[in-house]
């Protein structure tokens, strides 16, 4: 009984990490209809940015917002260098670009960093917490509660503001939304940002449980892509739910047939939603009549 | 209100408005007459900042519009009803109408929604619904509404009519003429040049991105070349 519960806590902990890739997942792809694979990179580099920048001597809160900030600015010149210039082009091209965008950027914090696992402190201490003859650590509370904030930010802006409205606008139909006064480059411009900011801030709470390296995005695009896949692309309520599923199973295969298995949990996910189930558990269904 | 100069448009090297000019007075509705394929469509999309102009100029309300992005159009007050309906599927029909408004954020938001439910009241009874869902009349209905919202002075519309049933045409044709009565110029592109006509003040016919004719529209129906071209008589 204990070991369940040391499992699910272990699995939520993740979950949440995958949820939040997911949740940067949904927001570009709302905007463009282009699943952005580098993603998982935005994870890497805020967790990278931030131990490097505390190794400088910086307080722990200001490396995190330098790194958060720093990588939305990467995102916006990813949008405006990569993906901008090719529009027009098909959206399997442009998911071939953030592909490419993910080598680079893994790369280039090679050379800028290095190449050794690095973490920094927890926020809270390292002193587990017992429930229930589990324990969970306090910096996984952190993980667990940046996901529900951030969800509850997104869900409020994707339905309660206008300007979310015109995020859903820009990638449901461009044209009209041009029609209407939307200035759909800066919708763009915008979702890179948001969506990198979320990726970054991934990064600074899971790596002092998870740790950090140039090499570690791949993983956590892979996970939170199977979550948001799960979920159904584009409804952040399905990616919330899709991350932690997939932190969820992973900790379970883990737990009770191998840690060898662990990365396989995801992939199998993704098989099989792509073969009984396309739309995830919330996607939306199409509505075109045309 | 809005005059065009020469202009020139094409689709990589092939171009297809070979130097159009027209012109739309404050208050008045005119259109524009040609068969498919005669560069309707494309005229409009220069006109709304959505095709590169090659050649020529637009003027709106004293002010030069080929450098200004598509986006800022509608504040310039330009609105366009585009081909094809290009609503927002995945929206309620609400949603729609309030992106109409995506300039604005007043109590007139609401009062020009009351406005538009009462201008087509089906949109009300599926205000909810996802506007994919709605008929080809409907979603018609809807994305002439949309472009309402924006508060324009000018409301560009192209080929209202395709596909739909008489009697929706003739629905359709009546708030056109209505838009008279709320201050709204109108630029109206249409293969059914009858339609069209009877409710403008004065036309234009093109043929492959040259405009061949133009006067007032009742002159225009008499004309025997024109009744025999285009209204099959
Ligand atoms: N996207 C496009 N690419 C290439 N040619 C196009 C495109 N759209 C329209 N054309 C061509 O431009 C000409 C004018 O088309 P269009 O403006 O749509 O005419 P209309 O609206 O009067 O039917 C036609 O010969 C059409 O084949
Ligand atoms: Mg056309």
């Amino acid at each position: 009984m204990s070991e369940l519960l040391q499992f699910l806590f272990s699995g939520i902990t993740v979950g949440a990490v995958y949820a939040l890739v997911a949740l940067g997942f949904t927001i570009i792809y709302n905007a463009s209809d282009v699943v952005n694979f580098a993603q998982g990179e935005f994870v890497m580099l805020g967790g990278m940015i931030t131990w490097f920048a505390h190794a400088q001597g910086l307080p722990l809160p200001l490396a995190a917002l330098i790194a958060i900030a720093a990588t939305a600015a990467l995102g916006v010149a990813m949008n405006k260098l990569m993906i901008e210039p090719a529009r027009g082009a098909p959206v399997v091209s442009l998911i071939i670009i953030t592909i490419g965008a993910s080598i680079f950027i893994q790369g280039a914090a090679q050379l800028v960093f290095d190449k050794q696992i690095h973490s920094f402190p927890a926020f809270s201490g390292d002193d587990p917490i017992r429930i229930g003859g589990a324990t969970i650590l306090p910096q996984s509370l952190w993980v667990i509660g940046g996901a529900l904030v951030v969800f509850l930010a997104l869900w409020l802006f994707f339905t309660r503001t206008l300007l979310g409205r015109a995020v859903l606008a820009t990638s449901n139909n461009r044209l009209a939304a041009q029609l209407v006064g939307i200035n759909t480059n800066f919708v763009m411009t915008l979702s890179f940002a948001l969506s990198a900011a979320i990726g970054a801030l991934a990064g600074v709470l899971a790596t002092p449980i998870t740790l950090t390296a140039y090499s570690v995005g791949i993983g956590f695009a892979l996970k939170g892509f199977a979550g948001a896949m799960l979920g159904g692309m584009g409804n952040p309520k399905g990616a919330l739910v899709g991350g932690f599923l997939i932190g969820l199973f992973e900790a379970m295969t883990a737990g009770y047939l191998s840690s060898q298995y662990k990365d396989a949990a995801a992939f199998i996910v993704i098989l099989a939603v792509l073969f009984f189930m396309p739309q995830g558990l919330f996607g939306r269904k199409s509505t075109d009549r045309v | 209100m809005l005059t065009v100069e020469g202009l020139r448009s094409r689709y990589g090297r092939i171009e297809v408005l070979h130097g159009i000019d027209l012109h739309v007075d404050s208050g008045e509705i005119v259109t524009v007459v040609g068969a498919n394929g005669a560069g309707k469509t494309t005229l409009l999309r220069c006109l709304s900042g959505v095709q590169p102009v090659t050649g020529g100029s637009i003027t709106f309300r004293g002010e030069l519009l080929v450098p200004v992005p598509a986006y800022k159009r509608l504040r310039r007050g330009l609105a366009q009803s585009p081909e094809g309906r290009q609503i927002f599927t995945n929206l309620s029909v609400e949603e729609n109408l309030r992106l109409g408004a995506f300039l604005f954020n007043d109590e007139r938001v609401e009062k020009d929604m009351d406005d538009a439910f009462q201008m087509f009241p089906i949109l009300k009874e599926k205000r909810n619904l996802a506007a994919g869902g709605l008929s080809g009349g409907q979603q018609q209905m809807l994305a002439m509404a949309r472009a309402l919202m924006g508060r324009p002075s000018c409301l560009l519309l192209d080929e209202p009519s395709m596909g739909l049933a008489p009697i929706i045409v003739s629905q359709i044709f009546d708030v056109v003429k209505g838009l008279k009565a709320l201050n709204v110029t109108v630029l109206l592109v249409e293969q059914n040049a009858f339609g069209a006509l009877k409710i403008a003040d004065r036309g234009y016919v093109m043929e492959t991105g040259h405009i061949t004719m133009n006067g007032a529209a009742e002159e225009l129906i008499a004309d025997p070349r024109i009744r025999e071209a285009y209204l099959g008589i």
